[in-house]
């Protein structure tokens, strides 16, 4: 299956805003993706897609998580998912 | 006719039909079971289609709304439709639970999850509740809960109105609030004064009204009543003309024989500042710095501090800016100050209080503070709020000093501050009475709390005392000390002046009440006023301490205040 590995770069961490605007993109791309903590097992991977999970996975700034999606145009979705991640949101 | 006595917390008399604010959503009963002929894959695709309609809702409230209200209604919505919340509700329904019943059960285990996160996530725990409480609603067919959106301007009756129901209050939409709870220091109370609204609260029976009924609101003699007659329709008429009259305040605050009372406004921000200085406010008496970063999950830096202050201070240049440091705690916490955990939290780790369990947020804010003033032209003075004893004063004192704050003071809010007020002002140079605060720890009643109303006035005579106390502690220090209140006291034309006979210097309000205050402080001389005071002090309860000043001040009834 196909996997990314980013580190947050959003200054309040994967909640608030950036949670927000990550979960919206996650819900758009077309193929269900998963979010875990880098070194979690994968069974413990929750709903990208889901604003309520993000905040409860409690992903700080400079933690590192790992994306992962399947079928149709997955990489493409988990390389535009890296890139939001990797953007500091909050800045904006 | 009907009449439902209340308790008046914002004067004026207006004529108005009645919209009720929806009623909070009852809980569907434990256990309640799909309808017989109901599948669970029908139910789910209910769900899914009232949470997505919800969804739909409050998106578009959010392209309407700016700013952190928009973030706030932007997550809300994302919210409405959670996979992780509709799976949950799902899996309910696949074991035979309701609709209803199951998104209430998923709801309560998210907010929970969240609320046990603490911090920032706690906060946001209240916004699953919200949406679950949407979700049945829309199942349910009833009205969201929610301030009602209507074409023309209607008299808002509650229950309560929470903090958050203000960020969707339309004052162009909206011609009074009354409550049946809450009490005078309620929020709703606090918005309506703000906003200029007539209102009523603690008026028992009244949310029963039915929607278009025609009310007369008296929100100084504090009363609702059906079926006005032709004195009641020419006294909303009276008032609208005084209305235009009492929105002009001159700029001069003193009484009819001279003595000056400079009248100050409480400000939240640069935005409510200019407001002020437009309404020829003399000066700041509090500014609330917390409101600047109420929304804020981590600390400013003090940079962006010295940004949002600046822009108070150069609303009013030449002129006093008393700014009190963040008061975070209680009603209005703070994720990277407070513990949302405490079971106490009026009484617990709040205002000055929080540099004992965070030191260095105050440091740094008194460091932005400094920076701010050094290019303004305001006289800046720095006050400390939740001071109870001389040696916080002192230790607020010296930290003001390292940062270059020459005129530092305290809020007197804790009844032990008005008692040692003496050694409290050798500390320091001023002290600001917070009324409402005072209030509730004086008389030990939650200020939110609408049976606890008939305590929780300003207007008990164990408060006036201790404002008095504090007055004679300054005098007793000796070096004249100013002595102001900024609580909502101030607010009350009538109080205003008993305050002023207490020997109180300055009076801090909200500005759209100056021109009020200012126009009944000048038809009384200081010695009436003084002899008003002791009038107050005197009485048996608060109810007569208000009577009895109101009789002796007949321009309050010509007014309409």
């Amino acid at each position: 299956m196909p996997e990314r590995i980013a580190t947050i770069a959003s200054r309040s961490g994967l909640h608030a805003r950036p949670a927000a605007l990550f979960a919206e993109a996650a819900g758009e791309v077309g193929v269900d993706v998963t979010i875990a903590m880098q070194g979690d097992p994968e069974d413990d991977a929750l709903d990208a897609a889901s604003i309520l999970s993000l905040m409860t996975l409690g992903a700080a700034k400079g933690d590192v998580v790992v994306l992962r999606a399947e079928g149709d145009g997955a990489d493409a979705a988990l390389d535009s998912l890296v890139k939001l991640l990797e953007t500091d949101l909050d800045a904006e | 006719m009907q009449t439902f006595p209340g308790v008046g917390v914002s004067p004026g008399r207006i004529i108005g039909t009645v919209r009720q604010m929806p009623k909070p959503i009852s809980e569907p009963p434990a256990g309640e079971q799909l309808a017989g002929d109901t599948s669970a894959e029908e139910a789910t695709a209910g769900l899914k289609a009232a949470a997505a309609a919800v969804h739909d809702e409050l998106k578009t409230r959010a392209e309407t709304a700016s700013g952190d209200g928009k973030a706030v209604l932007e997550a809300t919505a994302l919210m409405a439709k959670d996979t992780m919340l509709l799976k949950n509700a799902a899996k309910l329904i696949g074991r035979g639970t309701s609709a209803q019943r199951a998104i209430w059960e998923a709801g309560a285990s998210v907010s929970e999850m969240l609320h046990n996160l603490g911090g920032y996530m706690a906060e946001r725990a209240t916004d699953v509740l919200d949406v679950r409480a949407r979700i049945v609603a829309e199942l349910r067919g009833v009205p969201a809960p929610g301030i009602p959106s209507a074409s023309t301007p209607f008299i808002l009756v509650a229950e309560d109105l929470a903090p958050a129901d203000t960020a969707t209050l339309d004052p162009e939409k909206v011609l009074a609030l009354v409550t049946a709870g809450g009490g005078p220091q309620s929020h709703t109370a606090i918005i309506a004064r703000s906003l200029g609204l007539p209102a009523v609260v603690a008026a028992a029976g009244v949310d029963e009204l039915a929607d278009g009924t025609e009310v007369y609101v008296d929100g100084a003699a504090g009363s609702i009543t059906t079926d006005p007659d032709d004195s009641q329709r020419a006294a909303a008429e009276a008032w609208a003309t005084n209305a235009s009259l009492l929105a002009v305040f001159d700029g001069k605050g003193a009484t009819a024989d001279g003595h000056l009372v400079p009248l100050l406004a409480n400000v939240g921000g640069g935005k409510d500042a200019v407001a002020a200085a437009g309404l020829n406010a003399q000066g700041v008496g509090l500014f609330r710095t917390e409101f600047c970063f109420l929304e804020r999950d981590t600390e400013p830096t003090v940079e962006e501090q010295a940004a949002a202050y600046k822009s108070v201070f150069d609303a009013f240049p030449g002129k006093k800016v008393v700014l009190r440091t963040l008061d975070a705690g209680a009603d209005k916490p703070l994720p990277f100050l407070t513990d949302a955990t405490e079971p106490n939290p009026a009484l617990g780790v709040r205002g000055y209080r929080t540099d004992f369990t965070s030191p260095g947020v105050l440091d740094r804010q008194l460091q932005a503070i400094a920076l701010a003033e050094k290019d303004s032209e305001a006289d800046v003075w720095v006050m400390a709020p939740m001071i109870s004893t001389a040696e916080e004063a002192a230790h607020f004192a010296s930290m003001c000093t390292a940062a270059g704050i020459t005129n530092p003071g305290v809020m007197v809010e804790v009844p032990s501050a008005a008692l040692t007020a003496e050694s409290i002002l050798r500390e320091v140079g001023f002290a600001s009475l917070g009324t409402n605060d005072l209030t509730q720890y004086a008389m030990a009643a939650d200020r939110q709390l609408g049976p606890l109303a008939n305590l929780n006035t300003p207007w008990q005579p164990a408060v006036l005392r201790l404002v008095g106390l504090t007055v004679e502690g300054s005098r007793a220090e000796g070096n004249n000390k100013p002595v102001g209140v900024c609580g909502e006291a101030a607010a009350d034309p009538a109080l205003a002046v008993v305050l002023t006979g207490l020997g109180v210097n300055t009076l801090s309000m909200t500005a759209r009440s100056l021109a009020a205050v200012a126009a009944v402080l000048k038809t009384v001389t200081l010695a009436e006023a003084q002899q008003l005071a002791k009038l107050a002090l005197s009485a048996p309860s608060a109810t007569e301490a208000r009577a009895w000043v109101r009789e002796k001040l007949p321009v309050l009834e010509q007014l309409g205040l």
